[in-house]
């Protein structure tokens, strides 16, 4: 069994008195890629601001490669510790250029004085790399600010490699990319993983068929299910928690909201017409 | 490749006068002005350059770094004070200064002793304000708090500390402030020869700051900062602390409008609490905005021109001044956000494009936003 590069603890968090986490355990192995699914309130989004350290538990921990509790840092410090995000919104800095906005994001290990003098040549290398890697070199001079949806996606991403995560967290990659976007992104996705853990929170089913190995539903703030694809897709529990009543479903899982968005997401009709 | 070659050379030379032209042309400018005008007109016009370079102070945080303060004046007169103390002490040859006599004391009060000294108090116009500002930039950056609520913070300390120098008469001279110097180290402060060397030192320092701020600007540092202006968040994500920048380049930026007051104060010979209320706070930003933020040359030039204007309608119209700068701001914002260097570059033809009444909505609306971006 591999080792575990994350563990969260009985972690629990309410925002004005509502239960967003549950007393969530959770852990993922070095060097997987797992993907978060959960109907809109299960937690998936607070999940990760309380891995980066942007919102602060009410109880629990979160113990990062075999011991740091990240529950008590503040986030630069996470970011230097090898935890990557990427937002939901696409955020890359508008005004700079793309080739900018990578050496801005490779700069942070250099002390502060550094800053003033260029960029070192192992650093331009980097961006020379990392602008092919994410399909960006033609547009290395461009604004980052007229880039399109998804290249704005890929661009973030490519700044998130800057930090050598060891955990790389991606809030919803390929929200509202093109189909061909994202298949690209899928297969950036799996390179990137091959030398390190990956999250992705993800809505769109079809994507997650494609893409996933593992994957965890969350449910009012509780990890419901846990498995490959196929396995949490049978789950009776998931079933009902997309359909948000509890009934057994003996027409089969066509019926289901998950398998509805399956269909929406390959871009056929043909799911829609089923359902309510 | 001698095709491409013949293309670039142009482009290089026109880099090149891009990034110094306007320096160059300010320079020789202000250089000839002893020459071309009388010396009255100097004497403001030193003035106005020490404006300019708190319109560089203002600038760095708020036209590369999006953080607007409307405090500004505090610094800039926290400056001024401590070149004002040190004239003041030289002026009473070892006495007790004559508004402290006036109020009462008798002795000096221990925190003007170091401004008996020149090599003391010189640095001090920098690192009184830099060390106030650090202070208060630390605490409200710590807290995140950013935009319009970091703009009201400064300006409530414009009124603030307005009013405590009012109220304490007999440490910092109250509403009338510190004048009636006499000598700057040894030489008497408003001969020709004195105002002539003042006017030199600030065109110097003008000069300097601005060489400083463009090879800053210019480096990882300078995107860095243009980055926080864009997505502060993100920089936090990417293994920056915020706090650290923001706090350091607040720091830097109240310490150069210390030395801004500095040079002010022995060219115009008086510092008091109204210049460092909230009305001249906010005037500096008007002339960065007119200049055009975010480029270095624009906010020396709205610094003059605005002045300018402010001396010539005063003069003519005194009442017609305060609405004409209002109107300047609200202009400036609306149709200009890159102010006179954005109308040079061009700018104008898009908002002629812009200027249709459905549009005037949106304009005004995503105008007022980006005021404290």
């Amino acid at each position: 069994m591999a080792e575990s590069i994350l563990s969260v603890e009985a972690l629990t968090v309410s925002f004005s008195g509502f239960t967003v986490l549950d007393n969530l355990d959770f852990s993922l192995e070095q060097g997987e890629l797992r993907f978060i699914i959960g109907p809109n309130g299960a937690g998936k989004t607070t999940l990760l601001d309380l891995i980066t350290g942007k919102t602060k538990p009410d109880s629990g921990n979160i113990f990062f490669n075999g011991g740091t509790d990240l529950t008590k840092r503040q986030e630069h410090d996470l970011v230097r510790l090898g935890i990557g995000r990427k937002f939901q919104t696409p955020s890359v800095f508008t005004s700079l250029t793309v080739y900018e906005n990578l050496e801005v994001s490779i700069g942070f290990r250099t002390r502060l004085g550094g800053l003033f003098r260029s960029a070192g040549k192992e650093d331009a290398e980097w961006i020379q790399r990392t602008l092919e890697q994410v399909r960006l070199a033609e547009r290395s001079d461009v604004p980052a600010g007229e880039l399109s949806h998804g290249e704005k996606q890929w661009l973030e991403i490519g700044m998130l490699l800057a930090q050598e995560p060891k955990l790389l967290l991606l809030d919803e990659p390929v929200a509202g990319m093109t189909h061909r976007e994202r298949m690209l992104t899928g297969e950036l996705l799996q390179t990137i993983g091959q030398d390190r853990t990956v999250v992705v929170v993800e809505h769109d089913m079809g994507f997650v068929r494609q893409f996933a190995q593992k994957v965890t539903v969350l449910h009012q703030g509780k990890v419901l299910s846990e498995g490959s694809i196929e396995i949490v897709a049978s789950d009776q529990k998931v079933i009902r928690a997309y359909l948000g009543r509890s009934r057994t479903l003996q027409g089969g899982e066509s019926n289901s909201r998950l398998d509805r968005q399956t269909a929406s997401a390959g871009s056929t009709q043909g799911g829609a017409h089923n359902g309510l | 490749m001698k095709l491409g070659r013949r293309i670039q050379l142009p482009l290089i030379a026109s880099q090149v006068m891009a990034t110094w032209g306007p320096l160059l042309v300010i320079a020789v400018l202000l250089l000839l002005a002893p020459l071309l005008v009388s010396e009255f007109r100097l004497g403001l016009l030193g003035k106005f350059l020490t404006f300019a370079i708190l319109a560089l102070s203002l600038n760095l945080i708020w036209g590369y770094g999006g953080m607007l303060s409307l405090g500004h004046g505090v610094f800039f007169g926290l400056g001024g004070y401590a070149m004002a103390m040190f004239l003041k002490l030289e002026a009473a040859g070892g006495k007790l200064p004559d508004f402290m006599f006036w109020s009462g004391l008798e002795r000096l009060p221990l925190f003007w002793w170091p401004f008996k000294y020149a090599w003391i108090a010189f640095p001090l116009t920098f690192v009184v304000p830099a060390v106030l500002g650090g202070a208060l930039g630390y605490l409200v950056f710590r807290s995140r708090i950013t935009g319009v609520y970091f703009a009201l913070i400064t300006q409530a300390l414009a009124l603030m500390v307005s009013i405590l120098f009012v109220g304490q008469q007999p440490y910092t001279g109250g509403t009338n402030g510190i004048t009636n110097y006499s000598t700057i180290m040894g030489f008497s402060v408003f001969s020709q020869g004195t105002q002539l060397a003042l006017y030199y030192i600030s065109v110097g320092t003008l000069v300097g700051i601005y060489l400083i701020l463009q090879f800053a600007l210019a480096s990882r540092f300078g995107r860095l900062l243009v980055a926080m202006r864009d997505d502060e968040n993100r920089v936090r994500f990417m293994g920056y602390n915020p706090v650290v920048l923001k706090t350091l380049v607040f720091t830097v930026s109240c310490g150069i409008a210390g030395v801004a007051g500095a040079l002010f104060v022995p060219q115009v010979g008086i510092i008091s609490p109204s210049n460092m209320g909230i009305l001249p706070s906010i005037e500096v930003a008007v002339w960065v905005a007119v200049g055009g933020r975010g480029t270095l040359w624009g906010p020396v030039i709205g610094a003059i021109l605005v002045n300018s204007a402010k001396t010539t309608l005063s003069e003519s119209f005194p009442l017609f001044w305060q609405f004409f700068l209002g109107g300047l701001f609200i202009g400036s914002v609306l149709i200009f956000p890159t102010g006179i260097v954005g109308f040079l570059r061009g700018d104008a033809k898009q908002f002629v494009r812009k200027i249709s009444l459905s549009r005037a909505r949106a304009l005004l609306q995503s105008g007022a936003r980006g005021v404290f971006k």
